[in-house]
């Protein structure tokens, strides 16, 4: 069975026949060629496949594409400002925070919506105190990039490049 | 995967009736859980509702101080709620000690609520399982038992209910507002899950097409401390090997209220009430945490890969009653 849907992915308004069974994932890879957004665990455990959909970081893997008309979808590939890389980018690559790179799509999206709950003073299970101000320490990075996984182990510099891409 | 009719509910009652008359049907929401089940085949609805444009996304606070939770709220959107985060922080811990930031930010108040159990046996369609093919045999006794039950088990069934939201809304006294083709009704949080008996396949006491609505919180008797603590293989992202949640209050030094919910134990979130029981009216003493814990523990059965579960249990218990318990400085 199919359904029709409009996406607006990296700022350009795209339209699609979906099969129902369609992930979000495979509609933006397979359907759209947004190929950013990585396959790797396909079941939520990984973080390859983390956009910014309508603002806010989601793994892409365990969503059906044809619950997401009309949606926003910003891929790592729509993150920069023409030839400007967004400055978590700018942080990864200073950083190298990266070896084989299959994960950092993720990882910088991830990274990106971390920076924005962190700033709106939202609390993760390693903050102090629930009602304060958070502080961007490694521990509260570390806690709140948990969901994205590395197998070339580049973790240490990935904090160091999250911390950067702050300022 | 099956092919599968996906409709979009227009509103709750419109959402109870696309799902009424079908073999299997599912409520789809934030889909973290079930599209992880359409793909392991765990799962094989002939429909699935769309319930996520609901307007059952709202936190509202009642009048008897209390909370209403919509069952569409999303993990992240609760735990930042700073009516959650100043009244009630277990709630908050208890989700932000869930899953990871990407995950919490689809998956909603009721779908983590009916979440299926992580048994790798369950999870795995090669192998018997009584709660996904019933008679089939459980393949976990005997074998891999880490995770799985140390109380309230069967013979047919030793899974564990895997939430961290739900234990500490078990502690919270939740009452879980549903919709049913009879209308509507309110279950105690505590009596939304059973327990696996002869039948563990069914997870909850809810019909196919029963929907949460919302889930409502009482307040806080004044006075009381609240703690979510949990234990687990790693220090983020990963499942509860045992967790508490605990309300109480000590006036004068002695228990004048107490609530704890258990998480890692059983096939339900578990409410500790031999323990309560024992703890209401004595002195708030390590002495009576441990005879309280001791009475809740009396009816473990461990199975030979989760013995640890008893004494971390207690452990954890009766730190988190000596944590609450201590003079505030």
């Amino acid at each position: 069975m199919d359904g029709e849907i409009g996406l607006r992915v990296d700022g350009r308004r795209r339209r699609l026949r979906v099969d129902t069974r369609t992930t979000l994932l495979d509609a933006l890879r397979d359907g759209l060629g947004a190929t950013a957004p990585k396959k790797g665990c396909d079941h939520g455990q990984c973080g390859a496949c983390t956009v910014l959909l309508d603002g806010r970081r989601v793994i892409t893997c365990l969503t059906l594409a044809v619950a997401h008309d009309g949606a926003e979808v910003t891929t790592a590939e729509g993150l920069a400002d023409g030839e400007r890389l967004h400055p978590v980018q700018e942080a990864f690559v200073e950083r190298d925070a990266l070896q084989c790179g299959f994960c950092t799509p993720g990882q910088v999206c991830s990274a990106i919506g971390v920076l924005a709950e962190v700033a709106a003073g939202h609390p993760s299970a390693v903050t102090e105190d629930l009602t304060g101000p958070v502080e961007l320490t490694d521990d509260e990075i570390r806690e709140r990039m948990s969901g994205n996984l590395c197998r070339c182990g580049a973790y240490v510099n990935i904090v160091d490049a999250v911390r950067d891409g702050a300022r | 995967m099956r092919p599968f009719d996906y409709r979009r509910a227009p509103d709750p009652e419109g959402a109870v009736a696309a799902a009424t008359g079908w073999a299997e049907v599912a409520f789809l929401a934030g889909g973290t859980n079930l599209v992880d089940h359409l793909k392991l085949g765990l799962a094989a609805p002939d429909v699935l509702v769309d319930i996520s444009g609901l307007p059952l996304d709202a936190v509202d606070e009642l009048p008897d101080g209390g909370l209403r939770i919509g069952a569409t709220v999303r993990n992240a959107d609760l735990a930042a709620h700073p009516v959650v985060r100043r009244d009630y922080p277990l709630l908050a811990r208890a989700l932000l000690s869930g899953a990871s930031g990407q995950i919490r930010n689809l998956a909603t108040t009721g779908g983590n609520l009916l979440q299926r159990t992580r048994c790798v046996y369950f999870r795995d369609p090669t192998t018997p399982c009584n709660k996904r093919e019933p008679g089939t045999g459980c393949s976990a006794i005997g074998g891999y038992t880490r995770h799985h039950a140390i109380l309230g088990a069967s013979a047919h069934c030793v899974a564990t209910h895997p939430s961290d939201l739900a234990v500490a809304m078990a502690a919270l006294d939740a009452q879980v507002a549903l919709l049913g083709t009879a209308g509507r009704r309110v279950v105690p949080l505590v009596e939304l899950h059973r327990l696996p008996g002869d039948e563990p396949h069914r997870d909850t006491v809810l019909a196919p097409s029963d929907l949460i609505t919302s889930v409502d919180l009482p307040p806080l008797p004044p006075g009381a401390r609240t703690l979510y603590r949990k234990v687990r293989d790693r220090a983020s992202f990963a499942f509860a090997l045992v967790s508490v949640a605990a309300v109480l209050r000590v006036e004068d030094g002695v228990v004048r209220d107490v609530r704890i919910g258990l998480g890692g134990v059983a096939h339900k979130p578990w409410r500790a009430r031999r323990a309560e029981d024992v703890l209401l009216g004595s002195p708030a003493d390590e002495e009576v945490f441990r005879r309280a814990v001791d009475a809740e523990l009396a009816g473990a059965a461990p199975l030979p890969g989760n013995g640890f579960k008893v004494p971390l249990t207690r452990n954890l218990v009766v730190s988190a009653l000596r944590e609450l318990s201590r003079e505030e400085r």
